[in-house]
């Protein structure tokens, strides 16, 4: 980091931009998440809209990861992360003790970097969580979700003949689309993902991608990204995150084009990161 | 006496080795100096001094022991011409004996002491004969070791590649190793193979695998009444199964929540702390379970059966199983340990990131991902079970009962084999050969469960790489 930008970053106190939307289906507020000591995000506040796709990016190691995986405590599974701030899913506090982090994860559905199909059929992998939430009173119910799952995550075509075949003889690019058919199987209100496409090449890249974008119909979505052509293509609002900062949120296109922070200029224009 | 001659030479021959080791280094270090500096070399100089040595070592050590194998024959014929025809005359038995007695009185350097001048006269020929054979094999072992250690020296030049030959060397070295340990094995085998198609020429394969009645006491007189002996090994293999049966029920269910336990919910040092001692079961001796067995399980048994009003034996499969079954709990909960921690977190992740709890993530995804593993290490458990004897001999008695109740005494197989051979014995009576015929079975019973095994588990293996 340059001197002047690393002025411009301890200057920081407040992100730039509207960190609020006007129909927000998340919101979280001054945030701080420490490991053990480590103090990994600073006082965020940032909202989901419904209806949206919500893009972070940012160099890695500034807490994309970290923040997003607040909104639906799946930080709770690491023993040293303490999670402070309020964080609110339809006005429900996250963290609260009338919240079950079990339930709120059902809500708040995960896809994570690496494709993690579990060591089940690809049908099974789609049946896992209706089954343990009791979604399907049958197993005609149980069919449906989960054809209509595979459907939606664009995978249905290519295994209706081998259902019965592990998820792990799946390409790259079928198995993050089963781990999505997955998440949706259960009906969740919002989906995190985690860099989903880091792991797969162009062509399984573009297809989750146009799939993101129809997705946005039915749920909230965010997306931790590594690539800000992909942050362009598939989200409406971009959040710039910088050493546990959240340093300027807006438009995707104003940030794309318009970036008002300097730094939020300088990682646009391939200046570091 | 002769044995220390061997000794002197194998310590002279090392010496020597070590010698030439020094010579090929410094031979190396003024070879580079005359070929710009050691740049200019194949190898480092060590290398050639490394392999100067084996030169002079392997050689001689190899002739050295080819002529310790084939002395004692060569003597012999040599001798045969001094043995009186009379003896000769006598037959086989007369000879042996005649040359046991040559033999014992030179070991012991107390020639004078045989009374007869013939037998004096051969004893001081076979004397002479040894002593010759040692002298033959010092000059011969030196003179290989000095001679290929001086040739070994001349050939060092800058192209030789000391470096790849003695790197050949350590790979025959190390290939002989690992084949020793693998013919070994097939010695075992084989020998007791043979011993077994030996009892199966006395005693039907048929009979053997089917008779349902052990008694194999056999007639020592012949014209003792009675004991025929029968060998039927039914009875053995059912004790043996209903014991390991039952060492399974413990623990299988103990080792895999233990294992479970330690992998997903203990801290870092309560692991640190319990699996350790968990292991420490497999490492108790198996006479130590065997009195704990014995003494304390088996009364325990008996006392509170005939309290609900059930007979028991004082010697049960029912003790000797459940101690078992504590002992091998560390097979279980071992292996299990750790392909459940070999599970990746990813997959954990996946399943609480929908809102599964985390028995569930366990019991539907943990340990589905891990059942190969799991099951590899239940297997391995089992065959230590069936070939496990001690416990039982002491816990649950000699009677070869054919029964399926764990409250009676019963026996096993590896109990048998050792009751067999214990004691005096005929080498090739039925009674000892049965043994043979019942350790094959057993090899290959176990064998059997260990491949499968080891298939199992690397199929696991495969899924995760
Ligand atoms: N489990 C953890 N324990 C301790 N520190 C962590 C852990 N996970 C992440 N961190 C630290 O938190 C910071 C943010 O990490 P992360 O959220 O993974 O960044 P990003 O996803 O933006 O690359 C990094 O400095 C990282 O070292
Ligand atoms: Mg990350």
């Amino acid at each position: 980091m340059s001197d002047a930008a690393k002025e411009a970053f301890d200057a920081l106190t407040e992100t730039v931009g509207r960190v609020t939307v006007d129909d927000p289906k998340m919101q979280a507020e001054n945030v701080d998440v420490f490991y053990a000591e480590k103090q990994a995000i600073y006082d965020v506040t940032l909202d989901v809209a419904k209806n949206e796709v919500v893009a972070m990016i940012g160099p890695s190691g500034c807490g994309k990861s970290t923040f997003l995986r607040c909104l639906n405590r799946m930080n709770d599974t690491i023993p040293s992360c303490k999670v402070s701030g309020n964080i609110t899913l339809e006005g429900e506090s996250l963290y609260s003790s009338a919240m079950d982090p079990v339930m709120l994860r059902a809500r708040v559905g995960m896809v994570f970097q690496k494709p993690n199909p579990f060591a089940k059929s690809i049908y099974d992998n789609v049946a896992y969580g209706p089954k343990i939430h009791g979604l399907a009173n049958n197993r005609a119910e149980l069919d449906d979700i989960v054809e209509s799952s595979l459907h939606r995550a664009g995978l249905f075509d290519e295994v209706k003949d081998r259902l019965n075949a592990p998820g792990t003889s799946l390409s790259g690019g079928q198995q993050q689309r089963l781990c999505i058919a997955r998440t949706i199987a259960v009906s969740p209100e919002v989906i995190l993902m985690d860099e989903p496409c880091s792991a797969l090449d162009p062509i399984a890249t573009a297809r989750i991608e146009e799939l993101i974008d129809e997705l946005r119909e039915n749920y909230a979505i965010a997306i931790v990204t590594h690539s800000m052509q992909q942050a362009a293509r598939v989200s409406q609002r971009t959040a710039y995150f910088h050493l546990g900062k959240l340093v300027e949120v807006g438009e995707t296109k104003t940030i794309f084009t318009n970036p008002s922070h300097e730094l939020t200029e300088n990682y646009i224009t391939g200046r570091f990161g | 006496m002769e044995s220390l001659s061997v000794t002197h030479l194998t310590i002279v021959i090392l010496l020597l080795t070590f010698l030439y080791f020094l010579f090929g280094r410094h031979r190396a270090y003024s070879v580079a100096k005359t070929n710009g500096g050691l740049k200019g070399m194949h190898s480092l100089p060590s290398h050639y001094g490394t392999l100067v040595a084996l030169w002079c070592a392997i050689p001689a050590l190899l002739i050295m022991v080819l002529w310790k194998l084939f002395e004692p024959a060569v003597v012999d014929s040599l001798l045969a011409s001094s043995i009186p025809d009379a003896i000769h005359a006598q037959g086989e038995k007369s000879v042996s004996l005649y040359r046991n007695e040559i033999n014992n009185a030179v070991d012991s350097g107390k020639i004078d002491s045989l009374l007869d001048p013939v037998k004096q006269a051969t004893a001081t020929r076979l004397d002479g004969l040894q002593k010759n054979a040692t002298l033959g094999l010092f000059v011969l072992v030196l003179c290989t070791a000095i001679v290929l250690g001086v040739l070994a020296l001349k050939r060092i030049t800058p192209k030789l590649t000391a470096r790849h030959r003695v790197e050949a060397v350590i790979k025959g070295f190390l290939l002989l190793c690992a084949s020793i340990a693998i013919l070994t094995t097939l010695g075992i085998v084989l020998s007791v193979l043979f011993e077994s198609i030996r009892f199966f020429g006395q005693v039907n394969i048929f009979d053997f695998v089917t008779g349902v009645k052990w008694s194999p006491q056999t007639a020592i007189r012949t014209d003792q009444v009675g004991s025929t002996g029968s060998f039927g090994a039914v009875p053995l293999f059912t004790g043996t199964l209903l014991i390991s049966l039952i060492a399974m029920i413990v623990a299988v269910p103990f080792g895999l929540m233990s294992a479970i336990y330690l992998a997903e919910y203990a801290s870092p040092r309560m692991r640190a702390i319990v699996k350790p001692l968990l292991e420490m079961l497999a490492g108790i001796p198996t006479v130590v379970y065997g009195v704990f067995a014995a003494l304390t399980v088996a009364p325990i048994i008996k006392d509170i059966g005939q309290s609900v009003g059930l007979s028991v034996a004082s010697e049960s499969a029912l003790a000797a199983g459940l101690v078992m079954g504590i002992m091998i709990i560390p097979f279980v909960s071992s292996l299990s340990d750790d392909v459940i921690t070999a599970v990746p977190q990813s997959m954990r992740d996946g399943s609480f990131g929908l809102g599964a709890t985390h028995s569930e993530t366990i019991r539907k995804v943990v340990i589905p991902a891990a059942l190969p593993g799991i099951v590899g290490g239940v297997l391995l458990a089992a065959s230590r079970a069936i070939g496990e004897t001690m416990i039982v001999v002491m816990a649950a008695g000699l009677a070869a009962n054919l029964t399926a109740n764990p409250l009676e005494a019963v026996t096993t197989v590896t109990v048998q084999i050792v009751t067999l051979l214990t004691g005096d014995q005929e080498f090739d009576s039925a009674k000892t050969l049965a043994a043979f015929a019942l350790g094959l079975m057993l090899f290959v019973a176990t064998l059997i469960l260990n491949v499968i095994a080891l298939i199992v588990v690397r199929r696991y293996r495969e899924q995760y790489e």
